[in-house]
């Protein structure tokens, strides 16, 4: 029960940091983006401090045995580097690049009621749910299970 | 730079921070929201509550703000159609790099994590050259 309240508190302060950060307005991080035009710095110090802060935090939180109120950390334990990541990486920039809206701000952009993020989140769905089956079929490797 | 907003860039940087350390510390978790999602969609995953709760939160909070404030505006310089692309291509490329601008961005490089720290540089990298091309090449 703390558990999910805690999920759902940790939801409502990233959503208000991008409110407040202004992240989820897609022209604000298209600015960052756009070193030619008008150059935003902003994100660098949204992202910035976010990394500053969690960095610390999770040094310490790290130390204890086990999270407060779960069995174990659940961390990617992967150091190496593959094509996938590469090459999602690189997909995900392009669609970045092209409207402004990365998931989070894309879900926070919903409340603002703008038809255009409705469109975005429902295509990004979409992609979430096909994006393994298409990494299968380019790969043309058998799908495991 | 007369759009630069540093001091609300700050405050807001850190709050997602914060929330990133109150989700490790208590549920042991990453605060990657394309994570957080993709555990909800097919084929998805068997702890539906947690995910479903912070994404109720992130609509409470950026709803919050903008009851109270009545912003920030949120625009868009694309139609339709790149609206559909752009997010097909966000949904498979942060499924298939394991991670957007919080999973890598922000948790993964407090972890100093080699692939979070190669993804953030490629999805930056990438990002600006394609603003760049359909902004300035193009004129999208």
């Amino acid at each position: 029960m703390i558990r999910n309240i805690a999920a759902l508190g940790a939801g409502a302060v990233f959503g208000l940091g991008l409110a407040i950060s202004e992240m989820v307005n897609p022209l604000k991080v298209k600015a960052f983006l756009d070193i030619a035009g008008d150059w935003d710095p902003s994100l660098i110090l949204v992202m910035g401090g976010a990394v500053v802060v969690s960095f610390f935090a999770f040094r310490v939180i790290l130390r204890q045995p086990k999270p407060l109120l779960a069995p174990r950390f659940d961390l990617p334990t992967r150091r190496d580097l593959d094509g996938k990541l590469i090459g999602g990486a690189a997909v995900f920039g392009v669609g970045w690049g092209l409207v402004g809206l990365c998931p989070g701000p894309a879900l926070s952009a919903l409340v603002y009621g703008n038809t255009e993020s409705i469109v975005f989140v429902v295509a990004m769905l979409v992609g979430l749910a096909t994006g393994p089956r298409l990494i299968t079929v380019l790969t043309n490797r058998p799908v495991p299970g | 730079m007369e759009n630069f907003t540093p001091v609300s860039a700050l405050i807001g940087g850190g709050l997602i921070g914060l929330s990133a350390a109150i989700l490790l510390a208590v549920n042991g978790r990453l605060a990657g929201i394309s994570g957080i999602i993709a555990g909800l969609v097919p084929p998805a995953r068997d702890d539906a509550t947690w995910r479903v709760l912070f994404i109720i939160g992130l609509f409470g909070g950026a709803g919050g703000w903008l009851a109270v404030t009545g912003g920030p505006v949120v625009a868009f310089d694309v139609g339709w159609p790149i609206l559909v692309i752009g997010g097909l291509l966000t949904g498979i490329g942060t499924r298939i790099g394991a991670g957007c601008t919080s999973g890598h961005g922000v948790c993964g490089l407090a972890r100093l994590s080699p692939r979070s720290i190669v993804a953030t540089i490629t999805f930056v990298i990438v990002g600006g050259l394609t603003v760049f091309i359909s902004r300035h090449l193009i004129g999208v």
